[in-house]
């Protein structure tokens, strides 16, 4: 087992927790649950979004060993509805390549488009784009494919799987057990406010 | 030259007017008749009562007077301000937040004003210190609460995109620095459109009741811009300080947005 990248000790946020949780360096590790449960206030807390007790830890290093931004920079939510605070797509992609847009469907004059103008999935595309560009360590995944079709969710799949390595690592929150089996090492199931080995029919990879 | 005085039958002609429109507005169904009474009464009641009050001050022209006159003035403004917010603060940063910013840029300009620039003696004299301070408090009273109401309620509209950019690494100030930016101007509009219409649009309220008591027209006419300029200045820096510490007030020590702080 490789050393954690990420790691929660304790951690407690309104009616979730406490929880212990290690994101192992390299990996990705899913998560799932129901509605409601508190996922998403889990991953704001592991971001310090939200106010919580407990200790999160990257590389080792505790949170508030970080300046706020500076953690959030490396341990970074990509929101499942994200918020855009420009008119236009480009001024959120500051540091973004071609490259990297290409690989999610889009060409260069994106930049140029109006947020207001775009779709549920290219909003969804494009919220993971920019959290990229950014350069971030460690990514907390809200339902990242939720609004896509089959070959969008495919290639983000995919462009994650090749993001992962050394110093880097996923917590991928999802509905979908099957994509879990596909893009998770492990899997962990929130209910109740706490956290149970995910079971079942999942082969893991 | 002095004013010619207005006896009571006078203001009852005035006020036939106001009760006609009422009536109008009672045979009409409109709806206003009544809040209309009932502002018109609190309008002479209460303008009677400040008459009364300066008339004891004025008589007094001692600086606890005057001190204290002020102080009743700054609270009544703050409540005000509180009043008026959509969605304020919890606790006392509620009417703390409004009252301060007031207090520090009306108070700081209005002393300015009278000690440097007006040089009346002494420097609190109650003819001068208070009306001076009643027109920066009102103006400034109103920049102060257009400004707080535009950084909560934008706060509240806008906490997607805010905590977007905290999520991607941006510092609290950077992710809330559009909001300052409309809360300002905000603030400042009414008295930067004041500024640009006077005189043209509108003759100002001091300048016209100056002329009417017998100033000659430039005295009165210098008089108008200092007070525009001193109001310009109060509304502007309590409105700076309001926006300042209401956008800080919404983060924690941990830059997060702490949006229950809210009502």
């Amino acid at each position: 087992m490789p050393e954690a990248k990420l790691e929660a000790r304790g951690l407690s946020v309104r009616h979730v927790g406490p929880i212990g949780l290690r994101v192992p360096d390299g990996r990705c590790v899913g998560l799932t649950g129901p509605s409601g449960a508190g996922k998403t206030l889990l991953l704001r807390a592991l971001a310090d979004l939200e106010p919580h007790t407990g200790e999160v830890l990257l590389d080792g290093r505790r949170a508030c060993a970080f300046r706020p931004h500076e953690w959030r920079r490396r341990v970074m939510w990509v929101p499942a509805e994200a918020g855009w605070w420009a008119e236009t797509v480009g001024e959120h992609l500051e540091g973004a390549d071609d490259a990297l847009l290409a690989r999610l469907g889009f060409g260069p004059e994106v930049r140029g488009w109006q947020v207001r103008r775009l779709s549920t999935g290219e909003r969804q595309r494009l919220a993971l784009a920019r959290a990229l560009a950014r350069r971030p360590e460690v990514l907390l995944l809200d339902e990242p494919t939720a609004g896509l079709d089959a070959a969008a969710r495919a290639a983000v799949e995919s462009l994650l799987a090749g993001w992962l390595a050394p110093g880097r690592a996923i917590l991928w929150v999802s509905h979908d057990l099957d994509q879990l089996g596909r893009v998770a090492a492990a899997a962990w199931a929130l209910e109740g406010g706490r956290l149970a080995p995910l079971t079942g029919a999942v082969a893991w990879a | 030259m002095g004013v010619i005085p207005l006896s009571p039958l006078d203001l009852a002609l005035a006020a036939a007017l106001v009760l006609a429109l009422a009536a109008v507005a009672w045979a009409g169904r409109l709806g206003v008749a009544r809040g209309l009474l009932v502002a018109a009464a609190r309008t002479a009641v209460q303008l009677l009562l400040v008459g009364l009050v300066l008339k004891v001050v004025f008589a007094q022209a001692g600086l606890g007077w005057v001190a204290a006159l002020a102080a009743l003035m700054l609270l009544l403004a703050g409540r005000e301000v509180m009043a008026r917010q959509g969605r304020r603060f919890r606790g006392p940063w509620g009417y703390a937040l409004g009252t301060l910013s007031m207090f520090l840029s009306a108070f700081t300009v209005t002393v300015f004003a009278l000690t440097v620039i007006i040089g009346s003696v002494p420097w609190y004299e109650p003819r001068y210190a208070i009306p001076l301070l009643g027109m920066l408090l009102g103006n400034t009273m109103n920049g102060v609460a257009l400004g707080l109401d535009r950084v909560t309620a934008g706060a509240m509209a806008a906490r997607a995109a805010i905590e977007a950019r905290l999520a991607l690494g941006a510092r609290a100030a950077e992710a809330v620095a559009p909001l300052r930016r409309e809360a300002v101007r905000a603030g400042l509009i009414p008295i930067v459109n004041a500024m640009s219409a006077a005189g043209i649009v509108s003759l100002p309220g001091m300048m016209t009741g100056q002329i009417l008591a017998g100033t000659p027209p430039m005295e009165a006419v210098r008089y108008q811009v200092l007070i525009m300029f001193l109001i310009a200045a109060g509304t502007g820096f309590g409105t700076l300080a309001a926006v300042w510490l209401a956008s800080r007030r919404l983060f924690d020590g941990r830059e997060r947005l702490r949006l229950e702080r809210l009502r």
